[in-house]
């Protein structure tokens, strides 16, 4: 079999901020609501506690975004999914959710920088003053959705990756070198 | 550019963030309804100058229906509650109330 | 003549010269200049022609209210038309040129319409080019073409970049004058995130060239305190050079800022589009001084009195050695006293009032300048410059009393306060009889999503004219207290006064105002307004339409409140019956480039692609959009066309092997107890039945009962199936469940999650599919294994995969789905394993003729959202057993049950050729239009490589009760086709070839 390959292959560009295309990363959506059995399902996952709402809770390369009121966002290394899957099934079985693996239906990219967020505020109609550190902001790059949050001094960015193209175009045009915001 | 906050995330969403559902609190009428229960379950729309009920999908965020009470004239936003029910709650009936003394319950499951 | 001073200036840095061209003619000029000042400090009084007559231009206001002096900028991929001379700031080898003239700004042809301006009064075209009819197109038409518009759309691509920014805040104060500094300070000390926003490049407003003093302090010691105590504070940003455009709902805010419009080519984005959404709004737009209307108040040379004040007293720009004033308020007096201290010639100010008897004109007289009230201009002298003016008694009809020689005219007929950001969102406006103009009216405010007032208007443009009342306002002022932010609008103070003056002389015969501009860059004078007002003409709107007041790129900010005083008059009433017009964004022209923001090129919309997008490309695909996605068309090799190598694909998968990338198959799993209940709402068909392992194709319709998409579902589990979507459905299918789910059955146990883009799908179709499999070798996909209609988990070749047994085709055919990571090395695999047995990739153009062949619909192309299942005779794909499903209600409607329907048939033309796609089948007769009546429409036409001629589908009314009639399809060139009707299925009509 192949090694995996993300949507970009891993190109990276260097602007008034640095972007870099990373992974591939795994991913599972996990959809349940209100299961007593939840927390222990995305401890045996990734290690972290249930996030609040739209919190993300990192633990290392592992981490679990809140989505929806009944959707999370598990983050682990691309190898592992199967694994967790396995773990999230033992632990909520019998009851009522859906976890799939979506790691290679997403493309992950890091902006990174002293102005890095000037990067993302030109993209998305968000007050970047106001985004908590630990908070998960789901919204639109530009045309397309994108969630991202403040990790390790930059943002990582998560997006579909048929439109990794045209993302890394976004965050390639907001960081020319030039057109920082003040 | 409407802002309305989507109750389910807390996020303040604008426009762009969200697709529109139109009229909100719609009773179904399936096989076995009456044509004129049909017609106005499929097409008889309200467009009133004032208190509206909408429903409102947080597209680009968490994805949920919710639904708002608003003015169409002066866009003022009485609030915002989740999509599960068939009737605005109270504490918007009582918001709307306040700001508007003349306004009567008019959604389509008061008729 | 107009000249540079030889001191003074307060924006200008003499010692940073700059050259600039106008018309190829060098001049020079200082950083710090304007455009427009740069032209006046050479003498270049007229700068254009104007839009209807091409008579001379000169500049006239010193901001963006400026309607003459636009020119094009720039060259080639940096040409911009219509720039505004007073907003430009001069650099170095600066390129402009005049606009509108034609063979040249000096001589002029479509100047011959000044002698016959008679003839084109309001409406002319509207009249005269009505009849006859054929003449408009190649005579009246062309003719226009040539001589309208201003400048010249560029040609070549911009060169610049742009892009939008998002911004949050508080208060949001537009306006940085004296009013907007106070706002954002006191806004400020109350802890709010401020912005501030100016359209100019430095702070102040008016004041530096209007006042002395502030607050006891030397203005320009004021202005530097509190620029630098705002710059200080975090939670202030001050941007320059940044003019708010508009003001939308719920705060919302569009300002564009002219980045690097001075600094061409310097790498930074030439605009930045902000996109601020504000708590609430501060507008301190301050106030448009207005023209007055006398006979010829267009020549070169004669000036708003505040714009030959600011030339005068920051570009040191004299307007020629002589200027008459002319004013009917005390503001103009300072220009007086402004060209006096700057050594220059005030013959006379004529003061249209009675009296005179302000700290202005008694500081004039004792200047020693000449001011002589109840007096107007009865004509200015001069073609295309000012030669001198008579003068005559405001109250008569014009009987010349004097002529006085001068350069230059400035005049003054009071001000307009910039009300449009006020009312952009809904602010209502009250006319003020004190200052004459129109003030935005506090008890009627724009509102917020809260129901408070969103803006509040402070200084001038509140109509709040004096300095001292301003700074009362805030509570600034000696012994008070920290200055407070007004809770409401201010209102206009009461300690100016300016008394109506519409028209000069009062009593102005017609051949007067016949040469009194009203809107000096559509050519609307006070006798076309009147005329509009004869003719029947009541409403201001529609004047406005009629006469175009108000209607070129300026809007009307210097033209329309003399234009609808002079209706108000000529219809005998008051001003605020007749009321303005309506103020739309943008308040300023912005380039169609920073609207666009970084959507160019590349990023003009987000592309779709494939995991195998790259491969494709090396394959010299030619796409075609899907949606957002792009996917190959065809593979055309060296030689061919796109029909050629569509015929080449298609005999290839029917005789070999052909590849699809079928990743964009929208793919979304339903999980949880009440799914399979859910699924039996949503498809028109029983999906709950469905055995684990097992497919079955699936409708599904909206609530009318319309067919909405289609495809294959299958079982994965007790409690999970998979749906598959069209290409393009999978986003809108995904949302449609979740929307019933959320919003009608949300107490039943179903989740759902679109995993179109996880998995790359290959579709390995033709014959020697199952060969290709082997080869790959790792599961069993024998008939037995893998019959048609299932599906099962494996591996191929060393990759994970999921194998989906069903046809689109009418071939044997196996749907392979990999994680997308892997997707363009199984691509590669499949390609390498399929070398030996005849494999070719093939595109969606060959996909859809072997779809037609073998009959299947296609969403979109036999639907169109009128459509119902029934009348593509799909009832086999209809249960009859269920009480319900979303559609079924809409379908029982008595004209959907019509046996006169069009229903789905197949076509064969007797000549064999291909049915033009679009056609309609013709009936008998014509309607009540004239039209042929019609009968059917085609919905399908391709040429089938495997029958080797035209195939067709279409709707056809009562269509399978008359198979083997010939029916006829109207063509582009008016002729018919003929056709028999027939079964959709063209090929392989017992599925032998897919059941193998």
């Amino acid at each position: 079999m192949s090694e995996p390959v993300s949507a970009l292959g891993g190109t990276s560009f260097q602007g008034f901020a640095t972007i870099r295309e990373i992974g591939p990363l795994g991913m599972i959506t996990l959809r349940a609501k209100g299961l007593k059995s939840l927390d222990k399902a995305i401890k045996a996952a990734v290690g972290t506690k249930v996030p609040a709402q739209r919190r993300i809770e990192v633990n290392g390369e592992r981490a679990c975004g809140w989505m929806s009121p009944d959707e999370y966002l598990l983050v682990l290394p691309y190898a592992e999914v199967a694994a967790a899957l396995a773990a999230i099934a033992r632990e909520l079985a019998g009851e009522h959710h859906l976890a799939v693996d979506v790691s290679d239906a997403r493309a992950i990219f890091r902006i990174e920088g002293a102005k890095a967020t000037q990067v993302l505020q030109k993209l998305s109609p968000v007050d970047f003053a106001t985004l908590e550190p630990g908070e998960l902001r789901r919204s639109r790059a530009a045309q397309v959705a994108a969630a991202f949050w403040a990790q390790d001094g930059g943002y990582t960015l998560v997006c579909f990756r048929s439109v990794a193209g045209y993302v890394m175009g976004l965050l390639t045009h907001s960081a020319q070198p030039g057109s920082e915001l003040d | 550019m409407l802002i309305l906050e989507c109750p389910y995330c807390g996020v303040k969403a604008e426009e762009t963030e969200l697709a529109p559902g139109y009229e909100a609190h719609l009773k179904r009428f399936g096989p076995g309804s009456s044509p004129e229960e049909f017609e106005d379950y499929m097409f008889a729309r309200k467009n009133p100058k004032g208190v509206h009920f909408e429903r409102w999908r947080h597209a680009y965020g968490c994805g949920k229906w919710f639904l708002a009470a608003r003015c169409t004239a002066t866009l003022e936003v009485f609030g915002t509650y989740p999509a599960q029910t068939s009737e605005p709650p109270a504490d918007i009936i009582a918001k709307i109330q306040a700001r508007r003394p003349d306004w009567q319950p008019d959604w389509k499951g008061t008729k | 003549m107009s000249t540079r001073l030889a001191k003074g200036g307060r924006l200008i840095n003499r010692t940073a010269p700059v050259e600039f061209s106008f018309n190829g003619k060098r001049f020079k000029g200082f950083q710090g200049d304007t455009l427009a000042a740069g032209l006046l400090a050479n003498d270049q009084l007229m700068v254009g022609r104007s839009f209807k007559y091409h008579r001379p231009r000169g500049i006239v206001a010193s901001g963006p209210e400026e309607p003459n002096a636009l020119v094009n900028l720039g060259k080639g991929s940096r040409l911009e038309p219509n720039q505004r001379t007073t907003t430009t700031e001069l650099f170095d080898g600066l390129e402009s040129t005049s606009q509108n003239h034609w063979p040249s700004l000096e001589f002029d042809v479509g100047v011959v319409n000044n002698y016959v301006a008679r003839f084109l009064p309001a409406g002319f075209y509207y009249k005269t080019f009505m009849h006859p009819r054929p003449l408009w197109k190649h005579v009246f038409e062309p003719i226009i073409r040539q001589s309208a518009g201003l400048g010249k759309a560029p040609k070549d691509v911009d060169a610049d970049r742009y892009e939008y920014a998002y911004e949050f805040c508080d208060v949001l104060v537009i306006g940085a004058g004296v009013a907007g500094l106070l706002a954002a300070k006191s806004a400020a000390d109350a802890g709010a995130r401020v912005i501030l926003l100016e359209q100019a490049p430095t702070l102040g407003g008016r004041a530096p060239v209007d006042e002395t003093e502030v607050d006891g302090t030397p203005v320009e010691a004021w202005l530097s305190a509190i620029e630098a105590d705002l710059k200080a504070r975090d939670n202030v940003t001050v941007r320059v050079r940044t003019c708010a455009i508009g003001v939308y709902d719920h705060g919302y805010v569009l300002a564009d800022e002219r980045v690097a419009d001075h600094t061409p080519g310097d790498g930074r984005p030439k605009h930045r589009l902000w996109r601020i959404r504000t708590g609430r709004i501060i507008s301190a737009t301050g106030a448009i001084e207005r023209p007055l209307s006398f006979y010829g108040n267009d020549i070169p040379g004669v000036m708003l009195a505040s714009a030959m004040r600011d030339y005068v007293v920051n570009y040191a720009v004299s307007p020629g050695d002589r200027t008459v004033v002319v004013t009917n308020n005390d503001s103009a007096y300072r220009t007086a006293l402004a060209l006096k201290a700057a050594g220059l010639e005030v013959p006379a100010i004529l003061d249209a009032r009675d009296r005179a008897t302000g700290a202005l004109p008694e500081a004039a007289r004792a200047a020693g300048i000449r001011v002589l009230t109840g007096k107007a201009i009865a004509k200015v002298k001069g073609g295309k410059r000012v030669t001198g003016v008579t003068v005559c008694a405001q109250a008569g009809e014009g009987s010349v009393q004097e002529e006085i020689a001068c350069e230059a005219v400035a005049m003054s007929g009071g001000w307009s306060p910039v009300v449009h950001l006020w009312s952009h969102c809904g602010g209502k406006l009250t006319w003020d009889e004190g200052i004459s103009a129109f003030t935005p009216d506090p008890t009627r405010p724009p509102l917020n999503h809260d129901g408070s007032a969103l803006v509040a208007v402070v200084g001038a443009a509140a109509g709040c004219l004096s300095l001292a009342n301003i700074l009362a306002e805030f509570g600034a002022g000696s012994g008070k207290a920290a200055i407070r932010l007004p809770d409401a609008s201010q209102t206009p103070d009461g300690s100016v006064a300016i008394p109506p003056v519409w028209v000069m002389p009062q009593g102005a015969p017609i051949a007067m105002r016949n040469k009194m501009w009203l809107d000096y860059q559509n050519d609307v004078k006070v006798s076309d307004v009147q005329l509009a007002a004869r003719e029947g003409y009541r409403s201001v709107e529609h004047t406005k339409r009629y006469t175009t007041l108000g209607m070129a790129t300026d809007q009307g900010k210097l033209s329309n409140i003399n234009g609808l005083a002079t209706l108000a008059n000529a219809l005998g009433e008051e001003i605020p019956q007749v009321g303005t017009t309506t103020f739309r964004p943008p308040y300023t022209p912005v380039t169609i480039g920073a609207l666009a923001g970084e959507s160019r090129g590349e990023i003009f919309q987000p592309l779709r692609r494939t995991p195998m997008h790259e491969a494709h490309e090396k394959s010299n695909a030619y796409f075609e959009p899907v949606g957002l996605w792009r996917r190959p068309y065809c593979f055309p090799r060296a030689g061919e066309t796109h029909d050629q190598a569509v015929h080449r694909e298609v005999v290839n998968t029917r005789q070999n092997l052909g590849l699809l990338d079928a990743s964009t198959l929208g793919k979304i799993i339903v999980k949880g107890p009440d799914a399979g209940k859910f699924l039996d709402m949503l498809y028109t068909g029983v999906m709950s039945t469905l055995p684990v392992g097992k497919c079955r194709y699936g409708l599904m319709c909206n609530e009318q009962g319309f067919l909405s998409d289609d495809g294959v579902v299958a079982r994965i589990d007790e409690d999970t199936w998979l749906c598959h979507t069209t290409s393009g459905g999978a986003d809108r299918i995904h949302g449609w469940m979740e929307d019933w789910l959320q919003c009608e059955w949300w107490d039943w146990q179903v989740y759902t999650a679109n995993v179109t883009e996880q998995y790359a799908q290959v579709a390995v179709v033709g014959p020697n599919a199952r060969k290709l499999l082997q080869v790959l070798g790792g599961m069993d996909v024998s008939k037995e294994a893998l019959p048609f209609m299932q599906w099962a988990d494996g591996t191929l070749g060393g990759f994970p995969v999921r194998v989906y047994r069903i046809s689109f085709s009418g071939e044997l055919s196996y749907e392979i789905a990999v994680p997308a990571s892997h997707g363009a090395a199984f691509w590669a695999a499949c390609q390498e394993a399929g070398k030996s047995l005849g494999a070719m990739p093939y595109g969606t153009e060959c996909l859809h003729v072997m779809r037609a062949e073998k009959g299947f619909i296609m969403i979109g192309d036999e639907t169109d959202g009128t459509v119902i299942p029934q009348d593509l005779c799909l009832d086999w794909a209809i249960s009859k057993k269920k009480a319900d499903f979303l559609g079924k209600r809409g379908q029982e409607r008595t004209y959907l049950a019509s046996p006169d329907r069009w229903k789905l048939v197949g076509f064969e033309t007797l000549d064999g050729s291909v049915v033009p796609d679009g056609s309609y089948i013709i009936a008998d007769g014509v309607n009540a239009n004239g039209q042929r009546n019609v009968q059917g429409r085609v919905t399908s036409t391709y040429y089938s490589p495997t029958l080797k001629r035209g195939i067709a589908m279409g709707l056809l009314k009562q269509g399978p009760n008359r198979m083997g009639e010939v029916v006829e399809f109207n063509t582009v060139t008016g002729g018919t086709v003929k056709a028999r009707v027939r079964d959709t299925v063209f090929f392989d009509k017992d599925g032998e070839k897919q059941n193998v």
